[in-house]
Formats: structure tokens, sequence, C-alpha cells
């Protein structure tokens, strides 16, 4: 199979899903000729024009505001925020807004939105440019949230996302827009709310996002060496959650790991380790474990980031000791 | 003035080439070109005066004092910088300084200079804000939240958009709708001033005169002054954006050059002295990259310290 990055990976979805659909149009700040910030959108503008490539001012609660006016009249648009962190920006539209008018209007709306954004470390972008803000999109009823860690994923979700008539938060990771990985030629579809097994293994069972997956994959590998054989599950969208397959994971190797870039506390992961809790205690031979960011913002200094961010000796230390 | 003028741009440079040999890590966005606005703005200010920077902050940092060694060695991620190594470019701040920090979020430093502002207000300590942003942050709500705050409350702050007439690829004249950001001004009751930004002198009798309007109680002005950034909007971009002629007509408009020869004009300035400055400036870079470069960088733990006062 062919192999392309992260990056095409998403501008394939996007490009198929203009072309099959011409009520999905993009919108954000430098996604026309600039190509994005991380030249995700490039050729896009010379391929379907302004109108449905739309570069915007630098007016974050415009353009996700605005996308729940559109998406509630008939349209289908993929907002792209810069940088995840610039989300905050625009918080009262995803929060009270875009989360919200659905329910509150007795289920009389769609809104079939996407808001695509890159999120994490690696770049010494520093603690404005490199958070991972999952915890605040998962935390409200209303959104779907996805997280891919492939290009194959990537694509096949994004083209998910695009038809779901929810809004979706889709959030790229920027140190994986290089990372090249087979997709197929083929139009596919990866429906929300499927874990996929990046990994069998007996012993263990790691619960890995995003980035986080590929270090999880390498720690698994190193593991085999001493004898342990490492599953690795990537939910791919946080909500809705595959429960069943990271039960039924963790059921059949009795330990668990989870791991993600955003800090520890309140992070999602304490949400998964709940659920392995409550539904598959009397399997479990150790407690869970959790690496994840450690509790500070995310510094400049190489060595300082480098720190902060878990790395795949953290995962390793984790796994070995409930094994 | 010159002197401060040139120092910005020489260290630029060095930061400008540093970065492409890989020895600064992260965003760095280069200020040459613009020289003359946080020069003139921050020569009218007093020590004690605030300023809010933003993410092309390091020429309004050493306008206003910033020490070239402690800010390469932020650049560079070291311990002995500004932040102890955990800003870098977008974040370096000394509030001793009065410099109330560079910013990685376009337009969030209207409202902190506001509210530096109000403090001055409630504390009755004579001190004025200074708002640094472009034009590309005026399109943001925190912009017209800002203005139309400190126009009820006759704050001492002034906003002074730097208008480079880009915000990354996208023209001011696609961004909006309106030539001059400041006739925005009129919207919330406060002079809206557009001057050369290119002229040092025009810079600072503007902002001087909002500053004396501000110390004395006359409430908030905005300012706009036109220039341009000659480099990318960050190192690395490919400009596809614009044209070299266009750049090429702004570097013709060198505010330093431009400077230069007014005061060789006046008889203040001599070839001689000029050469003396340049030297003087490239020891201050060399001793600056040097500190940087023999500082050692933070202990991974240090990474935990600083979260809660
Ligand atoms: C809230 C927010 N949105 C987007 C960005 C990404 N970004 C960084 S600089 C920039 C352009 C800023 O343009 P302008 O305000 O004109 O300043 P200039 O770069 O021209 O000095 C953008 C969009 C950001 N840092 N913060």
């Amino acid at each position: 199979m062919r192999e392309i990055t992260y990056a095409e990976a998403i501008r394939e979805a996007l490009r198929e899903e203009m072309k099959r659909d011409d009520k999905v149009y993009i919108c954000g700040e430098d996604v026309g000729r600039f190509g994005g910030c991380f030249g995700v959108t490039k050729g896009l503008w010379e391929e379907f024009g302004d109108d449905r490539v739309r570069d915007t001012p630098i007016s974050e609660t415009a353009i996700i505001g605005s996308a729940v006016g559109a998406a509630a009249t008939g349209m289908r648009p993929v907002a792209e925020i810069m940088f995840c962190d610039f989300m905050g920006v625009a918080m009262d539209e995803i929060t009270n807004q875009a989360a919200k008018m659905r329910y509150m209007f007795g289920g009389k709306v769609k809104l079939p939105m996407v808001i695509r954004t890159p999120v994490g470390g690696g770049l010494s972008a520093a603690a404005q440019h490199s958070q991972s803000l999952e915890a605040w999109f998962t935390h409200l009823p209303g959104l779907k949230v996805v997280m891919p860690s492939t290009p194959y994923d990537a694509k096949g979700l994004l083209k998910a996302s695009i038809r779901d008539d929810n809004p979706v938060v889709f959030l790229e990771h920027k140190m994986l827009y290089g990372f090249k990985g087979p997709v197929p030629e083929e139009e596919y579809i990866i429906p929300l709310g499927v874990a996929d097994i990046k990994r069998e293994g007996k012993d263990l069972t790691i619960i890995a996002t995003s980035l986080m997956v590929h270090k999880a994959l390498d720690a698994a590998s190193i593991l085999e060496k001493d004898g342990f054989s490492v599953e690795v599950v990537d939910p791919r969208t946080l909500y809705p959650l595959d429960e069943e397959k990271i039960l039924a994971s963790v059921r059949k190797t009795h330990r668990a790991v989870v791991v993600h870039e955003a800090v520890e506390r309140n992070g999602f992961g304490g949400e998964i380790v709940s659920i392995i809790m409550e539904k598959a205690f009397e399997y479990l031979d150790a407690p869970v474990k959790r690496v994840c960011g450690k509790n500070v913002p995310i510094p400049f200094s190489p060595p300082l980031e480098r720190f902060v961010i878990p790395q795949v000796e953290d995962i390793i230390k984790a796994a070995k000791s409930i094994l | 003035m010159y002197i401060s003028m040139l120092r910005i741009r020489r260290f630029e440079e060095k930061v400008v080439e540093l970065f492409a040999q890989g020895k600064i890590p992260g965003f760095v966005h280069s200020y040459i070109g613009e020289e003359a606005v946080a020069v003139g703005a921050c020569s009218a200010l007093e020590p004690t005066d605030y300023i809010t920077s933003t993410h092309r902050g390091h020429g309004h940092l050493i306008a206003k004092g910033g020490d070239l060694k402690y800010m390469m060695a932020e650049l560079y991620g070291k311990k002995t910088g500004y932040c102890k190594g955990k800003g870098g470019s977008m974040h370096i701040a000394d509030v001793d300084l009065g410099i109330l920090g560079a910013n990685g979020i376009v337009g969030a430093g209207l409202p902190i200079a506001t509210g530096a502002a109000l403090s001055s207000y409630l504390q009755k300590n004579g001190r004025v804000a200074l708002c640094f942003f472009s034009d590309g942050a005026s399109n943001r709500g925190t912009f017209h939240e800002s203005l139309n705050m400190a126009s009820i409350w006759k704050l001492p702050v002034i906003f002074l958009c730097e208008n480079n007439m880009y915000g990354i690829s996208m023209p001011q004249r696609k961004g909006m709708a309106i030539d001059d950001v400041a006739d925005r001004a009129s919207a919330y009751g406060m002079p809206g001033i557009v001057i050369d930004g290119n002229d040092v002198i025009a810079v600072y009798e503007a902002v001087k005169e909002a500053v004396n309007k501000a110390r004395s109680g006359g409430g908030p002005t905005l300012i706009e002054a036109k220039t341009a950034r000659w480099r990318g909007h960050f190192e690395g971009d490919p400009q596809t954006y614009r044209t070299q002629d266009e750049i090429e007509e702004w570097k013709k408009k060198c505010p330093i050059r431009r400077f230069q020869e007014r005061l060789i004009k006046a008889g203040i300035l001599s070839e001689a002295k000029i050469r003396d400055i340049e030297e003087m400036i490239a020891r201050e870079v060399e001793e600056a990259v040097r500190f940087a470069e023999n500082s050692p960088y933070p202990e991974p733990e240090e990474a935990l310290e600083d979260v809660y006062a």
C-alpha cells in the first residue's frame, strides 16, 4: 500500500469530502493560499477557491461562532484553530453554543461541524503553543472528540467526523504531521467510537492516545526483549469511547497502563482508569498506572520540555512496576 | 534612540542567524524593519511605566531596557535567561523594567495593559501602560473590549498598533474593510492617530503626547504606526503571499538609515561615531551570545518549579 503523511491524509480527507458534498467548507487563519500554518490545507484553495477555503482574520470567537451558525442552517463547516491553545479564545462558542445548542433546542437542530486543531509539545513552542487540552472537550456533553495517531486513522476518522451531524473536535498532533503510514487509495471511513488494537499482547495493556501511541509501541518492543508481551490499545476517539475494546484487553492481560501527553491531574486518563476500576476490577492483578504529562505548563527549554512530556523510558518504568 | 534601534537590528540579525544554525529552538519572529516604533514609543515612557508586548517582542524589550545577555540566554533555553528557560522568545518578561511579557496569544496584551493602567489609576502612582499590538490583533474581541473599557474608565493606557500590514499571510486589506485601524478609535470615543512608523521622531512625538494626556487623567489614545517587517512572519516562512519588490520598497524606507541621515545632517552623528556605535553594539551582541552559550541548561526537575507562588 502507498505511504503518505498524516498531513497529506488529512488533506485528502478534506478534499474528498469537499468534492463529495458542496456544503463542506473550510474556514480558518491562513488556510488559503498559505496552506495552513503546518501546511495541511495546501492546494485546497487553488482547487476550491475563496468561497470554500475561507481565510479569516484573527478572530477565533467568530471562526467557531460562525461555524455554529452556518452548521445550524445547513452547511458543514470544517473550522481550523491554528493551535489548540487558542481554543480558549472561542471557549464560549464551544462550551455554551456548539455543545449545547441541539440539547437546549429540544433536539430540533443539527450541528454538523468539525473543529480541527493541532495539539502537543515537542517543538519548544512553550506554554502557549504546546498544550494537549482534550480533557476540556471530553468534559462537555454535546461534543465528540477525536485524536488520531496514524495517517490511516486520521483520514478515515476525519471523513467520519465531517459526515457526523454533531460538533466534533478533531485533535491532530503537530509532531505527527510528517509521520508516514499506509493509506489505501480507495475510499474508506472509520466510524467514531471504535478503538484500535495497535499491537497484540498477553501480559499488559497500554492504553495510549495520539503521539503517545507511538511511544507506547516503542516501549512494547523494548519490553518484548525482556520477555513481556504488551498490547497497545488506541481509543482513537475519546468520545464516543470504545469502552468494550479497552475492557476486553484488560480482562485478557490483567494489567493496564494509561498514557497521554496532557497533564495527569484531571486528565482523560483518570476517566479510563475509573472505567477499568468499575468494570474490570476483578480481573486486575495490579493497580492501574498512569504515565502522563507532569502537572506544569509546557516549558520552552528542550531539556525541560523533554522532562515534562512522557518518554518511552517512563512508560517502560511504569509497565515494569506492575509486571 | 539611534543606538537603541541599531541594537535591536544587530541583535535580531544575530538571532536570525543563530536560529538558522539550529542553536535557538522554537519559533522566532523577527522585528527587523519595525525598530522605530519600539524605540520611539519606549523613549516617551518613564522606566517605571509598563509595556505589554507580542510574539514579535524582541524589539520592544530591548527598547524598554531589556538586557541582551538575559534575552539571548532565554532564546537558547538556558537557566540564566530572563525566564530561566521556561519562556523562550514569545514569553520574555522583566516586571522590574515594566515589561509585562511578550505574548504568544495574539491580542492578549490589550486587556492586560488595560489592567495595568487600571492598577496605576487605583494606586494613583502616575504610571502609564503602553500596549504594543499589530493590525491582525485589532480584529480580535480583546481589542474592542479593551478600548471600550479603557475609554469609559479613562485609564492611562496607550494602544500602539504597529501596522506591518500582514497577519501571517493575511494582508490587512483582506482582514479588515477599512484602511486605517485608527478609525476604530472613534467607536470608543478616543483619539485615533495615524503616524509614519518608520520615523522614530514622529513615533516619539505622538506617543509623548498620548502619554502626557494619559498621565494627566485624559484617558487612552489609539496610535497606528504604519510600518513593515522585512522578513517572513516567522523564520522559515516562504512568504508566498507577498512579492520581493514590496519588501525591497520597504527596505528603501529603512527607519535606521533614515534617522542616521537626519542625525548626520544635524551634525550630531559622524562616520567615526557610527563606527564606534557599531563596534560597541557588536561587542554587546557577541557578549550576549557568549553568555548564552556558556550558560548551563536548567536541570530537568526545575520544570516543576514556579507554578505557584
Ligand atoms: C489568538 C491567536 N490566534 C492566532 C495566533 C497565531 N498567530 C500568531 S502571530 C499571528 C499574526 C499576527 O498578526 P499581527 O497581529 O498583525 O502581528 P504581526 O505578526 O504582523 O506583527 C497569528 C495569526 C495566535 N498566536 N494567537
